[in-house]
């Protein structure tokens, strides 16, 4: 039988997506590992928005980049933060 | 006041040399001046692929250490005019030269050529260092294979934190009949991965391993694919606009496909 979409290269089992999703996955990584400034500029950033929530201790947060398995051989990647909170803030108080 | 060019790829075996061997000659065709710097240190070939290799003196460590003046070790290409090399030592260390004294070699080269082409050696370490120290611009050649997509990607990285910011991708060895396959991923695919501007497009070409056999660039055979997009590239180069040729064009082709079955638009 003619398979068009194997002809057409569009089939996503094809072996070049096969080597695209591996590519892009592999590359979030290695991007991230390059620098790691990346990671300190994304934790800064998260401190900055949730210290008017909650209250923590900045050196016990943990970032990275980790991967996460969806489904057999199905993987992705994943940014993890781990801050563990002391305190929730008060919040809604000076809103009204 | 000419322009600095590093050829750069990450891993090796990619088609650097090649390609900075065709482009050099192609600008030189058009009456440019161009100097083909082999930064290969220890692992030259820049001289045997344009089949200058009996007719070095001096190299570019004798330049450097001031050995020899530099119009001394410059190899003139007798087949196009405005072509030169300078070579590579072959005997010595990637050490034997710093980044400082590449920078003072491309500003000296950069008063006498339109157009120098650094041909960069595999790896990011010293020899990747010197070779990008004194270019102003940067070609990231790839293939369309996962590794050297992935080693791209790299030196991509490292190019920017040299301050070369917008390298321009060249992809070689494409091969049509597999992209038609869905088994090599294409320019689109490629490109995205990268997310840089694409420069050209060479397809794997024979004509390649014959030419170099002989020590020519194949810009100079008649008919190859590989010299066509080679002299595109050295076009784009100079700032004309250049379509892609259409054979090594995936999406037209499937276009063309698509088109022939009935489908999508007309
Ligand atoms: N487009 C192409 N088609 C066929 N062979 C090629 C092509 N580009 C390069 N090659 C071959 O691949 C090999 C490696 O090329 P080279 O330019 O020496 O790579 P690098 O300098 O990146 O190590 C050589 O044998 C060369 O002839
Ligand atoms: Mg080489």
């Amino acid at each position: 039988m003619f398979d068009f979409f194997r002809f057409f290269g569009k089939e996503e089992s094809s072996s070049k997506n096969i080597a695209k999703e591996r590519l892009k996955l592999v590359l979030i990584h290695d991007r991230a590992n390059v620098s790691p400034k990346f990671l300190d500029i994304i934790k800064g950033d998260i401190i900055k928005v949730i210290s008017d929530y909650l209250e923590f201790d900045v050196d016990e947060i943990d970032i990275r980049i980790t991967k996460v398995q969806n489904g057999e051989s199905d993987y992705s990647s994943a940014l993890v933060a781990n801050i563990p909170i002391k305190k929730m803030k008060k919040i809604g108080k000076n809103s009204g | 006041m000419g322009e600095v060019y590093v050829v750069t790829s990450g891993k090796g075996g990619v088609g650097k040399t090649t390609t900075t061997a065709n482009i050099g000659a192609a600008l030189a065709m058009e009456g440019n001046s161009v100097v083909l710097l082999d930064a290969d240190i220890g692992l030259r070939n820049l001289d045997v692929v344009l089949g200058l290799e009996n007719r070095i003196v001096y190299d570019l460590i004798d330049v450097v250490e001031g050995a020899c003046r530099l119009k001394q070790a410059l190899v003139k290409d007798k087949r196009f005019d405005g072509l030169f090399l300078l070579p590579a030592a072959q005997t010595r260390d990637k050490d034997a030269v710093s980044p400082k004294q590449m920078q003072d070699l491309c500003n000296e080269l950069k008063e006498q050529f339109d157009y120098i082409l650094i041909d960069c050696p595999a790896g990011i370490e010293q020899g990747f260092k010197n070779a990008v120290a004194g270019a102003d611009k940067a070609i990231v050649v790839t293939i369309p294979e996962v590794s050297a997509v992935r080693d791209a990607d790299r030196i991509i990285g490292l190019l920017a934190s040299n301050d070369l910011h917008y390298p321009e991708l060249v992809i070689n060895r494409l091969r049509i009949d597999m992209v038609k396959r869905g088994d090599m991923m294409n320019i689109e695919d490629t490109m995205d991965i990268l997310g840089i501007d694409l420069l050209g497009v060479v397809p794997d070409d024979e004509n390649i391993v014959i030419s170099t056999n002989r020590g020519e660039p194949v810009i100079a055979t008649r008919n190859s694919l590989a010299g066509k997009a080679f002299i595109n590239i050295a076009k784009r180069i100079q700032g004309f606009d250049v379509p892609t040729m259409d054979l090594d064009e995936d999406s037209s082709i499937v276009d063309k496909l698509k088109r022939l079955f009935g489908i999508g638009k007309k």
